[in-house]
């Protein structure tokens, strides 16, 4: 800061303690007589109001002047008086990052053996399940819930259905540098009707893939007129991401349509709301928060959670 | 009779009976939102009665409602008395008596219909906000007007601290609420990021300094002594409190942002001056307690006394416990725990609400020329659910809150945490259903001190009293 913002927190402050031990001081009188005083200092209010004017009570002045020292100790200490940035050349920041250097000293061999076996491994080790269950109920529980269910716009981690893919280096990624998932808004190019034909081609995609698996022979007389319609739309604005089969693209984080697993939900109203409008989803990036050899451990649960609703 | 030669209570009724409705509302508001964390179901799923959108209306109602009708009512009425003078000019105090409550009315109407500025304590939209600033303008004409005309050389205590309550509030209320209009109920404030957080802090706590401690303060030091039947213990206390209270709270909003990107410097002086705050807080405290020394036997059987030794007991707490919460070390286990719930309604139920009906039942009687208020038993009764509510309340929230700041810092031998936030949460449930009884036993006692008032009321005769001619 400047110069004269330095000179006026100084003043300020000092000036302002400085002050009231003033008052402090000449409001201290040498104890003449022991006990209360019964003369009152001839003023009178409201017919009975008057007042007293005993000695200030010692062990309150002595209160009083104690904290005023602190204070004065205090900023000789630790920053407080402008620029000045005390003795001990403490800060916030400094605290923070010590603090994290000494917890890496004491847990990062827990960790460090842990990053030296695989990711699969990991993910049937009991004990690095029960420490990557601690960082993920701290870390992503509150998104994807507890139990990794997820939740509307969350995605459900133990389902298989993965957006970006569910191999060990990939969950990796994700949580290190975080997702950004966007669906742009298509309500103008495909119009009222559009979204209706496009959501009936959606809903008769399972019937399409049970009936004739993808890739072969034409499915074109097993539409109704609708669903046709709403094909070559999809056709056209659609397929770019969501892939010709409707399968999805995990280098894009585009789900699979066909699987019946709806992110942000699952009726038409859903379906219609995320054709016009788009979303634009944000996974947070993890690696301001937590090391790689931690990401490591957690990857390996999530990669758990996945085997365990798998089966 | 001569309107010049009888005080003006009417303005002083009006508020005073505003207090009591004010209060019960407020406090009923609280009680429901106290549920609510208890019973998340108990916000029906609509907008209008969501927690958040309550939780403002709480604050501001017992606050802005209650607090500051009683403020109204007791400055009023002691401004008279201690400069033996009627009020000056009448239509502007009474001006302020429905400026206030169109303001409350407002209040209640916008904050559940999410109109706010984002800003605790300041939530309200910037229409109110002018009106509310006319209204403490006039106010302080008012007061200061009364002061002004004095019949009387000296000024009592009481009204230095009603006067720097009055000044320091519309400061902080102006420069708080600085924001550029958009719509009717939307603007932005003219500070940004941090500056705007400090801004925010500065006047949050301020608010609690000169609106919820130099006010009061003004009541005690009128009604501790008239109803002590003693003079005040020590003028030269007076003077070394005063100052030093009102000098050194400007400085201690930054502790309600330690560990935040504030710099190390606004936060350390915020901590020492909070510290520094102590012994001037209990200024006031030895103050009023030596002051009723001597009349120890007047508590047996006037329930005012009562009401006003028991908060100063709370005043004497709540003003030892915020200066340790502001250390950093304290600070940062208390710090987004209900330690700091508790803390609060130590000062707001034990201090501002029981000094608060101590001077309402001293006051409402003699503003209505009554002896004394309908029922002594019911005045007794409101004391002990009071009290022990209270007692609850604050209890709960403390264990709760250091349980908080425990649990979320345990970790396990591998360095990872040991409990989730929602297991934190889960753990609370006990504490709020004891807090949720303690608020309900406070509301009951407002509900009784409700129907005493209106008993009292009802069957008085208002008989304006005379300006007594000073001594």
């Amino acid at each position: 800061m400047s110069g004269f913002w330095n000179a006026y927190i100084w003043l300020l402050t000092l000036g302002t303690l400085g002050g009231c031990l003033w008052l402090l001081q000449a409001m201290t009188t040498k104890r003449k007589q022991p006990g209360p005083v019964e003369d009152t200092t001839g003023h009178s209010w409201d017919g009975d109001l008057e007042e007293f004017n005993n000695p200030l009570p010692r062990w309150w002045l002595t209160l009083f002047w104690i904290t005023g020292i602190f204070m004065i100790v205090y900023l000789v200490i630790y920053p407080g008086l402008g620029n000045f940035a005390g003795v001990m050349g403490w800060n916030q920041v400094s605290q923070y990052e010590a603090e994290r250097a000494a917890a890496e000293e004491r847990y990062g061999d827990v960790f460090a053996a842990f990053a030296a076996r695989p990711v699969a491994e990991l993910a049937t080790d009991p004990d690095a399940l029960r420490v990557g269950r601690n960082l993920f109920l701290n870390n992503c529980a509150g998104c994807h819930g507890s139990d990794g269910g997820g939740a509307r716009g969350y995605p459900n981690l133990t389902d298989g259905a993965w957006l970006y893919g569910g191999s060990p280096e990939t969950i990796v990624q994700t949580i290190t540098y975080g997702r950004n998932g966007v669906m742009p808004a298509l309500g103008a190019a495909l119009g009222e009707g559009g979204i209706d034909e496009v959501i009936a081609y959606l809903r008769a995609l399972p019937r399409l893939q049970a009936a004739a698996p993808a890739g072969t022979a034409s499915t074109a007389q097993t539409l109704t007129a609708p669903e046709t319609a709403g094909q070559q739309k999809f056709q056209t604005f659609c397929i770019a991401c969501h892939g010709m089969d409707a399968h999805g693209n995990q280098a894009l984080g585009a789900p699979n349509l066909t699987d019946n697993d709806w992110l942000h939900g699952r009726t038409d109203a859903d379906i219609r709301s995320v054709i016009l409008d788009g979303r634009a989803n944000h996974m947070p990036a993890h690696e301001e928060l937590l090391t790689p050899d931690r990401i490591h451990v957690l990857a390996a649960y999530v990669l758990s959670l996945a085997a365990e609703g798998g089966s | 009779m001569d309107t010049a030669r009888t005080y003006n209570d009417v303005v002083v009724r009006q508020f005073a009976v505003m207090t009591v409705v004010w209060g019960v509302v407020g406090m009923l508001v609280g009680v429901i939102i106290a549920a609510q964390l208890m019973f998340p179901e108990l916000n029906f799923d609509l907008p209008w009665t969501t927690y958040s959108r309550l939780r403002p209306l709480h604050t501001n109602a017992v606050i802005f409602a209650f607090g500051g009708s009683a403020l109204f009512a007791a400055s009023y009425y002691v401004v008279q008395r201690t400069c033996h003078v009627p009020l000056y000019a009448p239509t502007l105090a009474s001006f302020t008596f429905w400026g206030w409550n169109v303001v409350i009315v407002l209040a209640a109407i916008t904050l559940p219909l999410g109109y706010t500025q984002g800003k605790e304590y300041a939530e309200l939209a910037w229409p109110i906000d002018v009106l509310i600033a006319a209204v403490w303008i006039a106010y302080g004409v008012v007061f200061f007007g009364t002061m002004a005309k004095r019949r009387v050389k000296h000024i009592y205590v009481a009204n230095w601290f009603f006067a720097s309550y009055i000044i320091t509030i519309a400061v902080l209320h102006i420069v708080n609420s600085l924001a550029i209009p958009v719509t009717l109920g939307l603007s932005y404030p003219i500070y940004a990021g941090i500056v705007d957080a400090m801004v925010q802090w500065w006047y949050g706590h301020n608010a609690v300094g000169f609106f919820l401690t130099a006010g009061f303060l003004g009541i005690m030091y009128y009604f501790v002594p008239k109803q002590a039947g003693r003079p005040v213990y020590s003028y030269r206390l007076s003077v070394v409190h005063f100052w030093a209270l009102i000098s050194t709270y400007m400085w201690a909003g930054p502790h309600h942002l330690h560990y935040t990107s504030l710099p190390d410097w606004a936060q350390s002086i915020g901590m020492v001056f909070s510290l520094v705050l102590f012994a001037p807080s209990w200024g006031g405290m030895i103050n009023g307690i030596m002051t009723m020394s001597g009349a120890w036997d007047k508590l047996r059987t006037d329930p005012v006394l009562k009401f006003l030794i028991v908060s100063l007991s709370f005043y004497g707490m709540s003003t030892f416990e915020g200066p340790m919460m502001s250390i950093k070390t304290v600070n940062a286990l208390s710090h987004y725990t209900d330690w700091t719930i508790g803390h609060v309604h130590s000062g707001a139920l034990g201090w501002v609400a029981m000094v608060t009906f101590g001077c309402i039942y001293g006051l409402l009687p003699r503003a209505y020329g009554r002896p004394g208020m309908y029922s002594q038993r019911a005045i007794e009764l409101h004391f002990w659910l009071a009290t022990l509510g209270i007692v609850l309340y604050v209890a709960s929230m403390w264990i709760a809150g250091v349980m908080q700041g425990l649990m979320w810092r345990a970790v396990n031998d591998d360095g990872t945490l040991t409990y989730t936030f929602i297991e934190s949460l889960k753990a609370t449930y006990p504490y709020y259903a004891v807090r949720l009884v303690g608020g309900l036993m406070f509301l009951a006692g407002a509900v009784i001190m409700a129907w005493n008032t209106w008993k009292t009321v009802a069957t008085s005769e208002r008989v304006a009293q005379p300006v007594l001619d000073p001594a």
